[in-house]
């Protein structure tokens, strides 16, 4: 009886808890996979999106309301992310969300939040369906895997001047759609790869497809996928004496691809696309050296975040209200200031300007641009 | 025989005698309770970081020969997982014993949801890896191609033979595999003849946990990248090579374990990497029609 009782007030507080903060702040939901496999990903999202809340608040808020970050988990799989924007628009009542990661939650998600008018800044969902569906409240801060796929198939062409590629990916939205931009580049100019073939997410063997990449006497293999898959693909490539090149997308841009991959060892000289360094932008160096300071390196997509964050704020000072229709009106017509410079969305959402360049992972597992 | 028929047979054979330890665990407890330890895939997984944990010890005492950081790993290794099977069995079989059929299944699959997620919650949600090893590799010429094996390769083959060897011996020819074997032909009559059944069980589960924890350390030397959530997909796979060698037959789980590495890797080198599942399973249903039993299980008898 006893626990019961406690059971009960435990209840009751959560529940006054919950409409205390609704009532007093601006709440904003953090979503993208915080869990499983890609959580490196998410912790980006987090550590940006917290400094920017941080530092939003010092200077008074959003129209003399404080931000409130609620993390929403969506692991990377598309029905718990459906399960979590229904939550964060339902019970967290979130006006703002910063999010997905991984495309394949993204755009489901996103509807959710476009019947809610929740205004959607998604730091790094670079498939081009996010934006191509005519949602009014859908942003994104990064560029699209047509313009990924297409400086990778460039690089091959003009720099490495290849001609045996292979094209495999992970048969997910994100993967697969990078891919087969690059795929398409590829066709386009005249290249035909030797092999285009689609691995399973959460398996680690790939020795029989890497054996046959060997046979095909493969010059460049180019994959559309995330870390947990590309660092064992590459060690078992190295394994078995197949040393040609390696190139990825904004999928591995984490330090947890060279754990996944076994060290820097076979990490090395692997290519991949990403924005930009956004950490060299002379308006973010005091949120990089904060940051840093607190032993976190701001790599991949934690200033992105942050910058989401900056641009939501920016939105709703700029209207006087947290109404996602009207935010998002206002940020199609007006440039907004980031850490990452000043950024410019375009009708559907895009930003106008995107600049893609090649990084190489050194044997020191940091990556660096491409001259 | 070419090159690449011969790394594709070596690709497989490695990825079979995993499978195949991983599916000793899931057939032997069928053997004595007729259920499937759905927490099994866990106990896999469990033991990677168990692997991980003991490395990352002995590396900051400064050990660094293989031979002895192997030994001291699979020491640790094998032993705590085969406490993790044990109190298994205590938690979530034993209790409902004698309930429906169904409780202990849904209490092993709670049991693998808790320990999913204290893993998850203890270590972190990110993939952990461990440092490689054993390096370099041999290499044979053959014609204009070559077969390259590493040396990680063969050791994993050669601990995962002898742990089947190791263990096939004691089931054969050791008291306590009598016992065993007693308990799974007629549980009832083992124990009126005096053995005791629910330590026979237990033990069952621990022996399950130990294999299983073998595979962990190999395949964690061997890939160097796990996480919370690594025993999903090769428990389902283990599964597989358990039912297809016929679920409760313990050289069955090895061989089935072995035809499934196998027809993975040569389908994905012959076809498409695409649809080596789709393959595997519809082998294993052309199996079951023919076999319902499996390849090496005996057949239901219905006592009377």
């Amino acid at each position: 009886m006893a626990m019961k009782k406690g059971i009960l007030a435990l209840a009751i507080s959560a529940a006054l808890g919950v409409s205390t903060t609704a009532y007093a702040d601006i709440v904003i939901g953090v979503a993208g996979p915080h869990t499983g496999p890609s959580a490196a990903i998410g912790e980006q999202y987090w550590r940006g999106a917290s400094l920017a809340a941080e530092d939003i608040n010092a200077a008074g808020g959003i129209n003399g309301e404080k931000i409130k970050l609620v993390k929403g988990d969506d692991a990377c799989e598309p029905k718990q992310a459906v399960t979590v924007a229904n939550r964060l628009v339902d019970q967290e009542e979130v006006v703002g969300v910063i999010g997905h990661y991984c495309s394949s939650s993204t755009i489901p998600a996103s509807e959710v939040y476009e019947d809610a008018g929740v205004l959607t800044i998604t730091p790094g969902s670079t498939n081009p369906l996010v934006t191509e569906r005519k949602l009014e409240i859908m942003f994104r801060l990064c560029g699209r895997d047509d313009q990924q796929g297409q400086v990778a198939a460039d690089y091959i062409i003009d720099r490495l001047k290849a001609t045996k590629v292979a094209i495999i990916h992970d048969k997910d939205t994100y993967g697969q759609g990078l891919a087969d931009a690059a795929k398409a580049r590829l066709n386009q100019r005249g290249v035909t790869e030797v092999l285009y073939e689609g691995l399973t997410r959460g398996e680690k063997d790939f020795n029989a497809l890497v054996t046959k990449l060997r046979n095909l006497k493969t010059e460049v293999v180019y994959f559309g996928g995330l870390h947990p898959e590309a660092g064992p693909l590459v060690r078992q490539m190295r394994e078995q004496g197949l040393n040609a090149n390696f190139i990825s997308g904004d999928g591995i841009v984490t330090d947890a691809f060279v754990t996944t991959a076994g060290g820097p060892q076979f990490a090395k000289g692997v290519l991949m696309t990403f924005g930009a360094d956004p950490r060299v932008i002379p308006e973010g160096k005091a949120v990089v050296e904060r940051l840093r300071a607190t032993g976190y390196e701001p790599e991949g997509y934690t200033l992105y975040s942050y910058a989401a964050l900056q641009v939501m704020a920016a939105a709703f000072k700029a209207v006087e209200s947290t109404d996602g229709v009207e935010a998002s009106t206002w940020l199609k017509a007006n440039p907004v200031q980031t850490v990452m410079g000043k950024k410019e969305f375009d009708t559907k959402g895009d930003l106008k300007v995107t600049d893609y360049v090649m990084y190489q992972w050194d044997d020191q597992g940091k990556y660096h641009q491409q001259p | 025989m070419d090159g690449i028929f011969l790394q594709q047979l070596v690709n497989g054979l490695t990825l079979g005698a995993v499978y195949g330890l991983i599916a000793i665990g899931y057939t032997m407890v069928y053997g004595v309770i007729g259920m499937i330890n759905f927490a099994h895939g866990e106990v896999y997984m469990i033991s990677a970081y168990l692997c991980a944990i003991s490395l990352a010890v002995l590396g900051f005492f400064g050990l660094d020969s293989f031979p002895l950081l192997m030994l001291f790993t699979l020491v640790f290794t094998l032993t705590v997982t085969g406490v993790y099977g044990w109190v298994i069995e205590r938690i979530a079989y034993r209790p409902l014993r004698h309930s429906t059929r169904l409780a202990p299944l849904i209490s092993a699959i709670g049991i693998s949801l808790i320990l999913q997620n204290y893993v998850q919650l203890s270590q972190g949600a990110r993939q952990q890896g461990v440092p490689t090893l054993l390096e370099g590799a041999f290499r044979f010429s053959i014609g204009d191609d070559f077969l390259q094996i590493s040396y990680t390769k063969i050791f994993i083959l050669l601990a995962a033979f002898v742990g089947m060897a190791v263990l096939t011996y004691i089931i054969q020819y050791t008291r306590l595999g009598r016992m065993c074997r007693a308990t799974q032909q007629d549980r009832k009559m083992a124990q009126i003849l005096g053995i005791n059944t629910d330590r026979v069980i237990s033990l069952v589960f621990v022996i399950g946990a130990t294999m299983a924890a073998l595979a962990g350390v190999l395949i964690t030397l061997n890939y160097g990248t796990f996480d919370f959530y690594a025993g999903f997909i090769i428990g389902v796979k283990a599964f597989t090579a358990a039912v297809l060698g016929g679920i409760g037959s313990l050289p069955g789980a090895m061989l089935g374990g072995l035809i499934l590495g196998l027809s993975e890797a040569q389908f994905s080198s012959m076809v498409n990497t695409d649809y080596k599942d789709v393959f595997s399973f519809s082998l294993l249903v052309l199996i079951l029609i023919f076999r319902p039993q499996g390849l090496l299980g005996r057949p239901q008898v219905v006592k009377v």
